[in-house]
Parts: C-alpha cells; sequence; structure tokens
C-alpha cells in the first residue's frame, strides 16, 4: 500500500508542482523514489511532528497541496492538536498519511499500534477520513484526497498487500463499494482488515453462509444511505477494523443504525477490545490473538447464529 | 563483571537479537551499548533482588529503538532470564522492539515514541526533590530525538527548577532515520544550545568508559543544574560495515555473510574473562530450537 501511495502521489505531484510531501524523518526505501524524481518538492521535517503539522499547515496557507508523511501514531496522536486548530479550522490542504495502521508494526511495541487513531481523527470537524482497504482502493484514496480541497487523513496498511479489487468505477468520498449481495448477514469492512474479511466469508460459504460485502475506504464521511440500505435489507451488520472497538468505524455505523426509526439489522462490531497490547507479535499474529483474523471473525459470526 | 564486559555482551546479544526476530535498529544498539553498560554495571543504583526498591535510581531509555540494548544489559544483570532475550519481537513476546516495562523487571517505563523520556524524567527528578530523595534520574536520548520541541521543552523545566538530580546522556552519533543530523536538521552548536538552556554541558568520548564513568561522577556532583553528558558516539559501534551507514538503523544481520563476520569482528574484540555465550555454531542451532519451545509456551 505504500508503494502504491507513493507511486500515485508520484504521478500526480509531477503533473501538479503544487503538491508538496513532507516526512517526519521516515520513508527510508518508501519515499526515496520521490525525493530522488521530485526533489524541489520534498522536504524532511526531522523528528519534529508537531511542527512538521503546524509548518504543513502554514505551506498550505500559501497556497500548496502538502502531503505530511510519517507511521503509526506519530502523524497523528503526536501532533493532534495542531491538526484540529492549524489544519482543520483554518481548512488547510493538508493530507496527513499514516503508514501502519493497526498492527502492521506489531513487533515494535504499543508505541507503534496505532489502534485509537480512526476514532481521534474522525472526531475533528472538517477531517475526511479514509482507510482503503487493497491497493486498488488505496491509488483511488490517493487520487481523492488530492482532488479534495481541505484536511484529509488517509490511513495504509503496509507493504506486501493484496489487489483485491479488479477495479473501482466510481470512487467518491462518501460512498461506499457494494462488493456482493448475500443473504441475512452482511459485512462492511474498513481498511487493510479487508484480507482477512475476504478470508473468513470464503469459508463462510463453504459452511453456507453466505454474507454480503461492502467495503468503507471512507470512514468520515460515513456513506447513511448504504448503511440505512443494508439495515432494512439484512439481519445482522457486521463491522470489522484492526482499531479499538470504541469511537471507530463500527461506532460510525452505529451511530447512523441507532438512529433509524423501526425494525433494523442488529450490529456485530469486531475489532480491538478496547484495551493496549503489551504483548507484541507480527500483525498475523495480534489479529488472531485480538479476533480479527479471518477464524476468528467466522467463529462471531456463526456464534451469533447459533444462538 | 566489568563494564568493558558487558558493553561486548549487550553487543552480542544486540546481533544475535536481531538477527533472530529480523528486527530493526542495531546499529542504535551498537551506538549506546557503552553507555548502558557502564551505567547499570557502575553507576545506577539498581537491583536485581528487588528492582522496585524506592531508592533505585531511575533509568530511562527515551531512544525507546534501541530496547534491545536495555534488555540486554538487564538480563545480565540477573533482573530476568538470558534465555528470555531470544523472545524479542517474536509472538507473544512481552520483550516488543521498543522498550516495555510491562511485566518485564527492572525496566523503569516504556518508550518509542521520541521526545517524552526527558520530560518524563524531569517529572521523576522533581518529585524525588520536593520528597528529599536522594536518587538520581538518568534518560539517555537520541540526538534526532532532540529534533522534537519536547526536548526543549523539558530542558527548560529541568533549568527553571534546577533539577541537579537529572543527568541526560545524548548519544551523539550524528546520525537519524535518513540521513546525518547536520543533513535533517542542524544541531550545531549543540553544547552550546544545552549551555544557554542553562545546562552543566560535559562533552565526552562515548565509547571511552574510564570519561563515561568520570562523566556520570561529576554529573552527580552538580549542585544547582540539570547535566547532559553529550556523549559522541559512532552508530553501528564495532561492526565495520555497520559504521555510520544509515541502512542499519534498519537492516538486520542476514543469515551467512553478515551475521557471520559480525560476530568474528565482535569476537575478534572480546575482552578477557568472559565466553560468547552464543559459543560455537552448534550451539546457536541449540538456541534457535530452544526458541521454538519458549515461543509455545508464551
Ligand atoms: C515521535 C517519533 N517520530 C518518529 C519515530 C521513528 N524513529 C525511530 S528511530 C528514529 C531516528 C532516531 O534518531 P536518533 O534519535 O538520532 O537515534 P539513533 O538511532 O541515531 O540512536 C526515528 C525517526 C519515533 N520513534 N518517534
Ligand atoms: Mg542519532
Amino acid at each position: 500500500m505504500r508503494d502504491t501511495f507513493v507511486r500515485t502521489l508520484i504521478d500526480i505531484a509531477k503533473d501538479d508542482k503544487n503538491v508538496h510531501l513532507i516526512t517526519g524523518d521516515l520513508g527510508f526505501g518508501v519515499l526515496k523514489p520521490f525525493w530522488e524524481q521530485l526533489p524541489d518538492q520534498f522536504t524532511n521535517a526531522g523528528i519534529a511532528e508537531q511542527n512538521m503539522t503546524s509548518f504543513a499547515a502554514g505551506l498550505a496557507l500559501q497556497g500548496k497541496a502538502v502531503f505530511t508523511y510519517s507511521i503509526g501514531n506519530f502523524p497523528t496522536l503526536r501532533c493532534l492538536e495542531q491538526i484540529r486548530n492549524d489544519c482543520a479550522y483554518h481548512n488547510a490542504n493538508v493530507k496527513i498519511v499514516c503508514v501502519g495502521g493497526g498492527f502492521v508494526y506489531g513487533s515494535l511495541g504499543m508505541s507503534h499500534h496505532a489502534t485509537e487513531d480512526l476514532a481521534i481523527m474522525r472526531a475533528l470537524p472538517d477531517v475526511t477520513v479514509l482507510a482503503p482497504g487493497d491497493l486498488v482502493e488505496a491509488e483511488c484514496a490517493t487520487r481523492a484526497i488530492y482532488q479534495h480541497q481541505g484536511t484529509c487523513y488517509l490511513r495504509l496498511g503496509r507493504g506486501g498487500e493484496k489487489r483485491i479489487h479488479e477495479k473501482i468505477d466510481d470512487f467518491q468520498i462518501g460512498k461506499a463499494i457494494k462488493i456482493k449481495n448475500g443473504e441475512k448477514v452482511v459485512i462492511f469492512s474498513t481498511g487493510a482488515i479487508f484480507d482477512e474479511v475476504v478470508d473468513a466469508i470464503q469459508s463462510m460459504e463453504e459452511h453456507s453462509i453466505n454474507p454480503a460485502l461492502y467495503t468503507f475506504p471512507i470512514v468520515k464521511p460515513i456513506d447513511r444511505a448504504a448503511i440505512e440500505e443494508c439495515a432494512e435489507q439484512y439481519e445482522l451488520i457486521v463491522t470489522v477494523e484492526e482499531h479499538n472497538i470504541i469511537g471507530g468505524f463500527g461506532s460510525a455505523v452505529s451511530e447512523v443504525l441507532a438512529e433509524l426509526p423501526g425494525p433494523r439489522a442488529r450490529i456485530l462490531k469486531i475489532g480491538l477490545d478496547d484495551r493496549y497490547s503489551s504483548i507484541v507479535g507480527s500483525q498475523k499474529y495480534l489479529r488472531d490473538v485480538y479476533g480479527m483474523s479471518a477464524e476468528k471473525i467466522v467463529k462471531r459470526i456463526q456464534g451469533i447464529f447459533c444462538e | 563483571m566489568t563494564s568493558e564486559q558487558l558493553a561486548w555482551k549487550i553487543r552480542r546479544h544486540g546481533i544475535e537479537m536481531t538477527h533472530l526476530s529480523q528486527g530493526s535498529h542495531i546499529g542504535a544498539v551498537l551506538s549506546v551499548a557503552d553507555i548502558i553498560a557502564v551505567l547499570y554495571n557502575d553507576i545506577a543504583n539498581v537491583d536485581p533482588a528487588d528492582p522496585k526498591m524506592p531508592d533505585r535510581d531511575r533509568i530511562i531509555l527515551s531512544k525507546g529503538h534501541a530496547g534491545a540494548a536495555i534488555y540486554a544489559a538487564l538480563a545480565e544483570k540477573g533482573f530476568f532470564k538470558v534465555e528470555e532475550l531470544k523472545t524479542h519481537y517474536a509472538d507473544g513476546s512481552r520483550l516488543s522492539g521498543h522498550v516495555s516495562h510491562k511485566g518485564i523487571p527492572g525496566v523503569e517505563f516504556s518508550t518509542g515514541s521520541l521526545g517524552h523520556g526527558l520530560s518524563v524524567g524531569a517529572g521523576m527528578a522533581y518529585g524525588a526533590k520536593k520528597d528529599n530523595k536522594q536518587h538520581k534520574v538518568f534518560v539517555i536520548c537520541g540526538d534526532g530525538e532532540c529534533d522534537e520541541g519536547a526536548v526543549w521543552e523539558a530542558a527548560l523545566v529541568a533549568n527553571h527548577y534546577k533539577l541537579n538530580n537529572l543527568v541526560a546522556v545524548i548519544d551523539h552519533n550524528k546520525m537519524q532515520s535518513l540521513d546525518f543530523c547536520e543533513n535533517t536538521i542542524t544541531l550545531s552548536p549543540f553544547a552550546d544550545k544545552w549551555r544557554a538552556f542553562g545546562w552543566n554541558v560535559i562533552d565526552i568520548d562515548g565509547h571511552d568508559h574510564d570519561a563515561l564513568r568520570d562523566a556520570f561522577i561529576k554529573a552527580k556532583e552538580s549542585i544547582d543544574k540539570p547535566t547532559v553528558i553529550i556523549a559522541n558516539t559512532t552508530k553501528g559501534k564495532g561492526i565495520s560495515f555497520m559504521e555510520n551507514d544509515i541502512l542499519w538503523h534498519y537492516r538486520f544481520p542476514h543469515e551467512g555473510e553478515e551475521y557471520n563476520s559480525a560476530v568474528a569482528e565482535l569476537r575478534a574484540q572480546m575482552p578477557e574473562g568472559i565466553t560468547d555465550m552464543y559459543g560455537a555454531e552448534e550451539s546457536f542451532k541449540e538456541v534457535a530450537a530452544t526458541k521454538e519451545v519458549e515461543e509455545q509456551k508464551l
């Protein structure tokens, strides 16, 4: 995903000299093609995320389209008020890019587990929040935030994700993407956990459960219409995110559901159960420990049907 | 054990841990090994039999990405089993890449996001003074870390409250994540900046154990100022092909040529009176076999 992002951004920045990329001293081997090809549109702000973010706001207010880049919680939580006051409130054209959403840096420890960023960024007015689920979504999302005037947050996975969509015809901020129809259950997935969801669906189909599937590469503004439609059509909506269960994507869907009149689908939120992980390991391993692997997703859904 | 022996063991464990875990930051571990060895071996009042004793000296590794060095020092000092080092980074392990205190005796504070440690250390030093406690607080920072504004906020506060019980050590290896510090954000004149902030500055060779011991002793004698020891170091110190090469902020010693020459170079520098904990190649394999068992247990 990070390479797709950089490749797409290079494309954009070659055509638009107004685009500027700032890193918080990260991106070894990732951003290199950018700084080699477009050295005048690149700045290393050092290990100073608060300064980087306010600096980006200033640069944006001078007319640049600024992308800030770092990993994990550094481009978001580390400089939260700079995003809120300096970027969002001034409608500054700053695109905040994080590599390593969720447990990508699982072995590096809790400082590097980015598991509350969606909730926190989503709570800020005038911040558009995106979490692409595969390489195709990552490319579309990069182009979409470039097109979108104002402050955006782009949460990426790591390297080595798959291409799951063949193509996306109509990627729009505010719109979910329907992958397939199904019966009784619909799964809503956001971000790179999409690959686990796809595996989960495959194995459920073998057990004759046939869930519908949507991805939500845009967490804010959330696609109300899709949620409302599914709430009528299905008995159960399952949200899956590599993120705390509080405040994130599942909460965003719940907020819409709770306000619907009349009978509607119930919701099952799959995510990290409001905790920090002091044990470490690979992303795959931690997803499984905290109940977000394909196998655990299947178990949770089957559990509901066996109730 | 001498500090030289401990420093060698930290480096040796560092190579083994990053090799096994395919982990990053070996350059940063080799850079800080001597500082940590002298501090734990000869200076700090810490006790593996009583890791939480109230009057212990506090040690915070603010450049938490070199956590392997702290884990290795603590294990060698008897805070936990040396065997556990092999679980660094592994599935189910408590030994995270960035230093963590949860369930690990002897680790004072978890870090990993740069620029927090000195403020926390200042808070501890301030608290100790309020209660007339005699212990010291040592905080080890990176030089790139000093890009963070928070480091300088802590520097202001420590001067304001005359925290002479606070000692910052800067692992001044002149490099950070993508490049040399001077090509990233200029730090120089570095010592003058600290002096201007009201600190007692001691500028030394950060690989010279006598100089480190001296500096720590002088720091403890400071009457009304916090002390910063600017320890001039080399990133990747001790392994020729890792020295001053940014690649080794990320790369792990790969099986074969890289791992073998790293170990060979270290063995050539081994102080008298110790043997290589990982022995010959056969016993290394033994170690790898125990690793699987350990992991399943955890
Ligand atoms: C707040 C924050 N931003 C970025 C990082 C990523 N990072 C880890 S190590 C490092 C470079 C550190 O350089 P320095 O402080 O000089 O330490 P050295 O490795 O040279 O000892 C960076 C940028 C981080 N850990 N924390
Ligand atoms: Mg450095």
